[in-house]
């Protein structure tokens, strides 16, 4: 029996431990690859060496000076469309979220449910009927192109739709209209402040949906220069002759260690979110279910 | 609220009217759904997508739910460790978590060079044939996605009441026949959720077939996911009414699983 759990024991050990080198050593590797040059990627025998400040150095300047500043320009482009598409994904789910929480009026409830709905649905089923609309209104190739499909972020409406109706008490409210507050001061004065945090929560989900979206900026935004991050990535891969032997490698500046660092910057970003924001992002997805 | 109708319903409607016309905008009826499916490419789309579901459906309700079964038995501080481990690949979602699987599938710089090896592939274009890759992108969608997953699971086993899994204990239940017998059917309608979600969003499958196919040289289809087929029949082929079929084809498919979830699963409360 004693000998039976140990077994169990070491069995679960081993799996935990494969599991761990499967999500983990890609992201250490990675973050090695730009110290090394594409020579010592293939022929170092310890993939896991870390191989020198100047390699890295030559590959950041390789990496950033590569088609005039491309990179640069796609990084602010990104930076742009999502803190644009954040912005207003705020300034529209907010009021929502409020409106639904703690006003009736007819049809609240089906106007929820299709909320919902179009929550779980994959916002990519949306781009190809996105670009043929915004095609119509001749926005394609603009930025807004992204950044007002961006904006609509039901997700946002139903988180703070949840804490409006689980936080605030009515009571709260109504004894603010007896004071005097008409129902905008009641909106900005009273229910925003409070709900800061769900605020904050919805921004980084935004900024991390919109950061890493790469089907929209794709379609909508075909010149070069106007690229975000993701579809950018793509064109390095492109560009690359480890990945593309039709790009003559002499002259080429762009090889695996100058693209392990490109998607670092790519990934960076929400990586820093990701590290800092642990605990508030698994509180915010369970929350997206629970009605806690 | 008028987001809703702009982004949400607009091109919802705007597409519908699109597959029922012609290019002169004249009613076609389901021409353009019938075009459309008995185009050369279009059931070849939908069976990779359909592979790909089933790999990686099953490997995200096994190994999702065995991985947070067995955190969930270890000391608190221990597992957080492991889920934050297993949670740090989601923030390479998109193109990066793609670029990062070609390096690791090219057995010329990968650090799991001598698995590769092992299987008898010496280039990257061995590895990513295009029978392997249903699997392949099982593997990143695995990779990246599962351990958000894990997470909920775990939290969804918190909220066990301690009582119940005690009462097992009492009762003789090891650790095994618990997590088993005791915490697997109290966590059911996470799996189903999970579940579903994944498939809704696996039937978008874009960016991952994308990549691969640039790398590829051409071997792996432009056309491998019902998405990139739409792509390509509205940009290369001036098709946008059969584009706007196959996206309907899609969006109902993904309402479908939504409707379902929250009409069907009591998981979201509208009231």
């Amino acid at each position: 029996m004693l000998r039976r759990r140990t077994g169990l024991r070491l069995t679960g050990l081993l799996v935990l431990l494969v599991f761990t080198a499967f999500f983990f050593v890609p992201i250490v590797w990675l973050l090695l690859a730009p110290t090394k040059t594409d020579h010592q990627l293939v022929f170092l025998s310890n993939p896991f060496a870390f191989g020198s400040f100047h390699n890295l150095a030559h590959a950041w300047h390789a990496v950033f000076n590569f088609q005039n500043d491309a990179l640069l320009t796609w990084v602010k482009n990104s930076a742009i469309y999502s803190v644009g598409g954040v912005v207003l994904a705020i300034v529209a789910a907010v009021p929502a979220g409020y409106g639904l929480a703690l006003t009736k009026f007819i049809g609240r409830r089906t106007l929820l449910a299709v909320t919902l709905v179009v929550m779980i649905m994959p916002a990519t089923a949306l781009v190809l009927p996105l670009f043929l609309e915004i095609n119509l209104v001749k926005l394609t190739d603009t930025p807004w192109s992204v950044i007002l499909p961006f904006s609509f972020f039901p997700f946002g409406v139903y988180l703070t739709y949840i804490f409006f109706s689980s936080t605030i008490p009515a009571d709260l409210l109504a004894a603010a209209r007896i004071d005097g507050c008409n129902e905008w001061d009641v909106f900005r004065r009273i229910a925003l402040p409070l709900a800061r945090p769900v605020v904050a929560l919805v921004a980084f989900f935004a900024f991390v949906a919109d950061w890493n979206n790469f089907f929209l900026p794709f379609v909508m935004l075909p010149d070069s220069t106007k690229y975000s991050l993701q579809v950018g990535l793509e064109y390095l891969v492109n560009s690359t002759p480890a990945f593309n032997p039709s790009v003559p490698a002499v002259g080429a500046t762009i090889f695996r260690p100058e693209l392990a660092l490109a998607t670092i910057v790519a990934v960076a970003p929400v990586l820093i979110v990701f590290l800092f924001a642990q605990r508030t992002l698994v509180s915010g997805m369970l929350a997206g279910a629970t009605k806690e | 609220m008028v987001l809703l109708v702009l982004f949400g319903i607009a091109p919802t409607g705007y597409a519908i009217y699109l597959a029922l016309t012609t290019r002169t905008a004249h009613f076609a009826g389901v021409s353009n759904f019938t075009n459309t499916y008995n185009d050369f490419r279009f059931l070849p789309a939908f069976k990779h997508v359909a592979q790909f579901m089933v790999i990686w459906l099953a490997s995200q309700a096994v190994f999702v739910v065995g991985l947070a079964l067995m955190l969930h038995t270890m000391t608190r501080r221990l597992s957080s460790a492991f889920r934050f481990l297993f949670y740090l690949p989601g923030a390479l979602a998109g193109a990066a978590s793609v670029l990062v699987w070609l390096f690791l599938l090219d057995p010329s710089v990968s650090p799991w060079h001598f698995v590769l090896s092992a299987l008898g592939y010496s280039s990257l274009g061995q590895s990513i044939l295009p029978a392997h890759l249903p699997l392949i992108f099982a593997f990143v969608a695995f990779w990246t996605g599962a351990g958000g997953w894990i997470v909920v699971m775990y939290g969804a086993l918190n909220n066990i009441p301690h009582e119940l899994i005690e009462a097992a204990e009492l009762d003789g239940a090891g650790a095994f026949r618990t997590a088993l017998s005791v915490k697997l059917p109290l966590i059911k309608k996470w799996v189903v959720y999970m579940l579903i979600l994944s498939f809704a969003a696996g039937t978008q499958l874009f960016v991952e077939p994308e990549l691969v196919g640039q790398a590829s040289l051409g071997l792996v289809s432009q056309s491998w996911s019902p998405n990139q087929l739409a792509y390509v029949l509205a940009f290369q082929n001036d098709n946008f009414n059969g584009a706007a079929a196959i996206s309907v084809d899609l969006l109902v498919l993904g309402l479908l699983c939504a409707a379902a979830l929250v009409f069907r699963t009591k998981l979201f409360e509208v009231e």
